[in-house]
C-alpha cells in the first residue's frame, strides 16, 4: 500500500492552516459593520464562495472545450471535478445569502439579479451531472456534458445581464460594494478569497486523483 | 476497399478496439463474428464515420474515414437491425427521401427497380407502417444499395427474420459481392459465417483473433470466443 | 446546389411525417390550451391582474408545449434510428442542425400561430395594429428556444428518462429569450412605444444569434458517437 503523496498533504496542510487564518481575520480581526452588525461577516465566506462557483464553472467550460478538441479522458475528468466542486460551492452561496438577507432585509429571498443569477446558475450545473449520469455510454455522456457545460457557461452572464434589465425598477441592493470597505475589513476579504482559491485547487486536485484512481482500477477489472 | 492501420477506441478505461489492422478487397465477402462487447459493432461505426477513433486510421476506397467523410458515406450503404426506415412514409417515399439525400441520379427507375427486385413492388405505396420484419428489412436493403455502394457494412441484418428473408437477403448479398461490392457484415451465428461468407474475423476483447478463409476455420476454433466475461 | 435539395429533402420529409401523423402539433396544441385553461384558475378572469400576466401565460403555454413537440420530435427519428440512417447520409452536420431547426421553428409557430388568437379572446388583449411586430416578437422568441432545444433534444434523447432530462437542461438555459419575449409581448400588448420595445428585441435577435452560431458548432460532437 502507497501512502499519501506528499504534495497532497503538504496542500491539504497549507489549506488548513489558510483557512484557519480566513477565519481569524473574518472573526475575530475585522471591525464589526456599523449597521449590519456582526452577521455582515457571513460576507468573508459568501463572496469567495461566488468567486470559487465561477472560477469552477470557468474551468469546466475551459476543460471541456479541450475535450471536446482531443477526445482525452483527463479533460473530462478535470471538467466533472471542477464541475462537482463548483455546485458545492455555490449551493454555499445560495445557503449563506439568505442568512445574511434575512436580518438585514428582513427576508430570506429577493429576486434581484445576482441572487436569481446564482439559482439559475445551480440549476444549470446540476443538470450538467445529470446529463453525465443519465447517459449510459460514458463516452458519449462525458461529450453531452461538454456541449451542455459550454453553454452553461456562456450563458451565465446573459442571465445576469437579462435579469438585471429586467428588474430595473428594483434598485440592486448594494451589499458591501467596493469602496466604503474599511481596510481591515478589505484584507480579511482578500485573504479569504485567496484561501478558498487554495481550498478549490486541492479539492480539484483530490478529486481528479479519485477519478484517476477509479479509471484505473476499472481498468484493471476490464482486464482480469 | 477497406483498409484500417492499428485502428484504436477506447475512452478512460474502457478500451473498445486495441489496435486493427487489416485490408479487405474490392468484391470480398466476410464475417465478423465475436462475442457481445467484442467490438464488432464499434468497427462499424468507426469504418462508417459515426464514430470516430481514438487512432490509427481507416479507409474506403481510398479515402480517410476522417477527413474525407462526405467521399466515404456516398460509397457505403449500411444495414444494421435497425432499419433507418420512416414508418408514416411509404416504402417508395422512403426510397425517395433517401435517394434525394444520396443525389441519386434517375431516382425514379433506380427505386423501381429495386423495389421490384425486393419484391415489393405490389406494396410500394403502403406505409412501412404496415410492413412485416422481413419486408421492412429488404426495404432497407433496397435503401442501402440505391446508391449503388462499392462497400456494404452490415451490422446483424438477419435478427428477427424468417427462413425466406433470409434466403433472399442471403443471395442479394452475394449477388452483390459478384458484382464487385465490398461486404462486411458482423453475425452472431457462426454456422451462417462459415457457410456464406469467404473471409472470417473473430474480435476477441477488441483484438483480431482469428483472419482467415472461411473455409480453413472449424466451428471449434470459433466457439471460444463466444463466452462473454 | 446539393445542400439545397438536401436541405429541402429533409424538410419537407419532416413536414410529410407530421401531416401523416398529426401526434406533435396535436399534442403541442392541446397542452397549451390546457395551461391556459389553467391559468384561468389561478387569476380572476377579466380582471386588469390577468391582462398584465397574459404575456406571461401566453409564453409559459408556448415554452412548455415547445418543450413537448421538441422531445417527440426528436425521439421521432430514432424509433427505428432513422437519425443515424441520416447521419449515414453525406449531409453536412451543420446543414442537418439548420434543417431540424427551421423544422423546429415551423412546428412550433404553427402552434403558437393557432392558439394565439384563442388566447386574445380568453384575455381579451388588444393587439389593434401591433400584429405584425407580435408576430415578430414569437419568431424570435421561439427561433432563439427552439435553436437551444434542437441540440438539447439531441443530448436528451440518448440518455435515460430523456423526457425529464429536456426541460431540465433547456428551460434554465433559455431563460434570457424567456425573459426578452415575455417582456417585449407585454410592453406591446400594453401598448408602450416602439422605443421602449426595441431594446428587448435586439436583445433577443442578439441571443439568437449568439446561440444559433454557438449551437451550429457543437451539433457535430452531439450526434457522434
Amino acid at each position: 500500500m502507497k501512502s499519501i503523496k506528499p504534495l497532497y498533504l503538504a496542500l491539504a496542510v497549507l489549506t488548513f492552516l489558510l483557512i484557519e487564518g480566513a477565519l481569524y481575520m473574518a472573526l475575530l480581526q475585522a471591525p464589526t459593520e456599523r449597521t449590519m452588525g456582526d452577521v455582515q461577516r457571513i460576507f468573508y465566506f459568501h463572496v469567495p464562495s461566488a468567486w470559487v462557483s465561477f472560477l469552477a464553472f470557468f474551468i469546466v467550460c475551459i476543460a471541456s472545450i479541450a475535450f471536446l478538441r482531443t477526445g482525452k479522458a483527463q479533460w473530462d475528468r478535470l471538467a466533472a471535478s471542477s464541475a462537482e466542486i463548483g455546485i458545492l460551492f455555490i449551493t454555499l452561496v445560495l445557503l449563506t445569502g439568505p442568512l445574511w438577507a434575512k436580518p438585514v432585509w428582513n427576508v430570506y429571498w429577493t429576486w434581484d439579479a445576482r441572487l436569481t443569477t446564482s439559482l439559475i446558475l445551480w440549476l444549470i450545473y446540476i443538470a450538467y451531472m445529470m446529463v453525465r449520469r443519465y447517459t449510459s455510454d460514458p463516452e458519449r455522456g462525458a461529450k453531452f456534458a461538454a456541449v451542455f457545460g459550454i453553454i452553461g457557461f456562456l450563458d451565465v452572464p446573459i442571465v445576469y445581464m437579462s435579469i438585471r434589465w429586467w428588474r430595473t425598477l428594483h434598485p440592486a441592493p448594494v451589499i458591501g460594494g467596493g469602496g466604503g470597505l474599511a481596510p481591515e475589513m478589505k484584507q480579511a476579504l482578500f485573504f479569504s478569497l485567496f484561501a478558498f482559491t487554495v481550498l478549490y485547487i486541492t479539492l480539484l486536485l483530490l478529486s481528479l486523483r479519485i477519478r484517476s484512481v477509479e479509471d484505473k482500477i476499472q481498468a484493471l477489472k476490464n482486464k482480469s | 476497399m477497406i483498409l484500417t492501420r492499428d485502428l484504436r477506441k477506447s475512452f478512460g478505461p474502457v478500451q473498445a478496439l486495441a489496435g486493427l489492422s487489416f485490408a479487405m478487397a474490392e468484391g470480398e465477402l466476410a464475417a465478423l463474428l465475436g462475442a457481445n462487447g467484442a467490438g464488432k459493432s464499434t468497427l462499424l461505426r468507426l469504418i462508417s464515420g459515426l464514430s470516430r477513433p481514438s487512432s490509427g486510421s481507416a479507409e474506403v476506397a481510398g479515402f480517410d474515414v476522417r477527413r474525407q467523410p462526405q467521399e466515404v458515406r456516398r460509397r457505403i450503404g449500411v444495414v444494421s437491425h435497425q432499419t433507418f426506415l420512416y414508418e408514416d412514409l411509404s416504402a417508395e417515399e422512403n426510397l425517395h427521401f433517401y435517394g434525394r439525400m444520396y443525389s441519386v441520379a434517375g431516382l425514379q427507375e433506380r427505386s423501381d427497380e429495386l423495389l421490384a427486385m425486393m419484391e415489393l413492388w405490389p406494396r410500394r405505396t403502403d406505409l412501412v407502417r404496415t410492413f412485416s420484419r422481413g419486408m421492412q428489412q429488404r426495404l432497407a436493403l433496397a435503401r442501402a444499395m440505391l446508391h449503388q455502394p462499392t462497400v456494404l457494412l452490415l451490422d446483424e441484418p438477419f435478427t428477427g427474420l424468417d427462413l425466406h428473408a433470409i434466403d433472399l437477403l442471403t443471395s442479394f448479398i452475394e449477388e452483390a459481392s459478384a458484382g464487385r461490392v465490398t461486404v462486411l457484415m458482423t453475425l452472431h451465428d457462426p454456422d451462417y459465417a462459415l457457410a456464406h461468407s469467404r473471409r472470417l474475423f473473430v474480435l476477441h476483447q477488441g483484438r483480431l483473433v482469428i483472419d482467415q478463409p472461411s473455409e480453413q476455420v472449424r466451428k471449434g476454433d470459433i466457439l471460444p470466443f463466444f463466452r462473454e466475461k | 446546389m446539393q445542400t439545397l435539395t438536401q436541405f429541402y429533402t429533409i424538410l419537407h420529409k419532416d413536414l410529410l411525417q407530421e401531416l401523416r401523423s398529426k401526434e406533435i402539433i396535436t399534442a403541442m396544441l392541446v397542452f397549451s390550451l390546457t395551461v391556459v385553461v389553467i391559468f384561468n384558475f389561478v387569476f380572476d378572469p377579466g380582471s386588469a391582474e390577468m391582462r398584465t400576466t397574459a404575456p406571461g401565460i401566453l409564453w409559459v403555454a408556448f415554452i412548455f408545449a415547445g418543450n413537448l413537440g421538441l422531445s417527440r420530435a426528436f425521439a421521432r427519428e430514432q424509433e427505428n434510428s432513422m437519425m443515424q440512417g441520416l447521419l449515414l447520409c453525406p449531409v453536412d452536420r451543420s446543414l442537418l442542425f439548420t434543417a431540424k431547426v427551421i423544422g423546429n421553428i415551423l412546428f412550433i409557430g404553427l402552434v403558437e400561430i393557432i392558439t394565439l388568437p384563442v388566447m386574445i379572446i380568453f384575455f381579451d388583449l388588444a393587439v389593434g395594429r401591433a400584429w405584425p411586430l407580435l408576430l415578430a416578437i414569437l419568431f424570435l422568441g421561439t427561433a432563439g428556444f427552439a435553436t437551444v432545444g434542437t441540440i438539447f433534444s439531441a443530448i436528451s434523447a440518448n440518455t435515460r428518462s430523456r423526457e425529464v432530462m429536456l426541460p431540465i437542461m433547456l428551460f434554465p438555459v433559455t431563460v434570457p429569450i424567456i425573459l426578452a419575449a415575455i417582456k417585449s409581448t407585454s410592453y406591446l400588448l400594453a401598448g408602450r412605444e416602439t422605443a421602449d420595445i426595441w431594446p428587448w428585441l435586439r436583445l433577443l435577435i442578439g441571443f439568437d444569434v449568439l446561440y444559433f452560431f454557438v449551437c451550429f458548432l457543437l451539433y457535430e460532437y452531439v450526434v457522434e458517437e
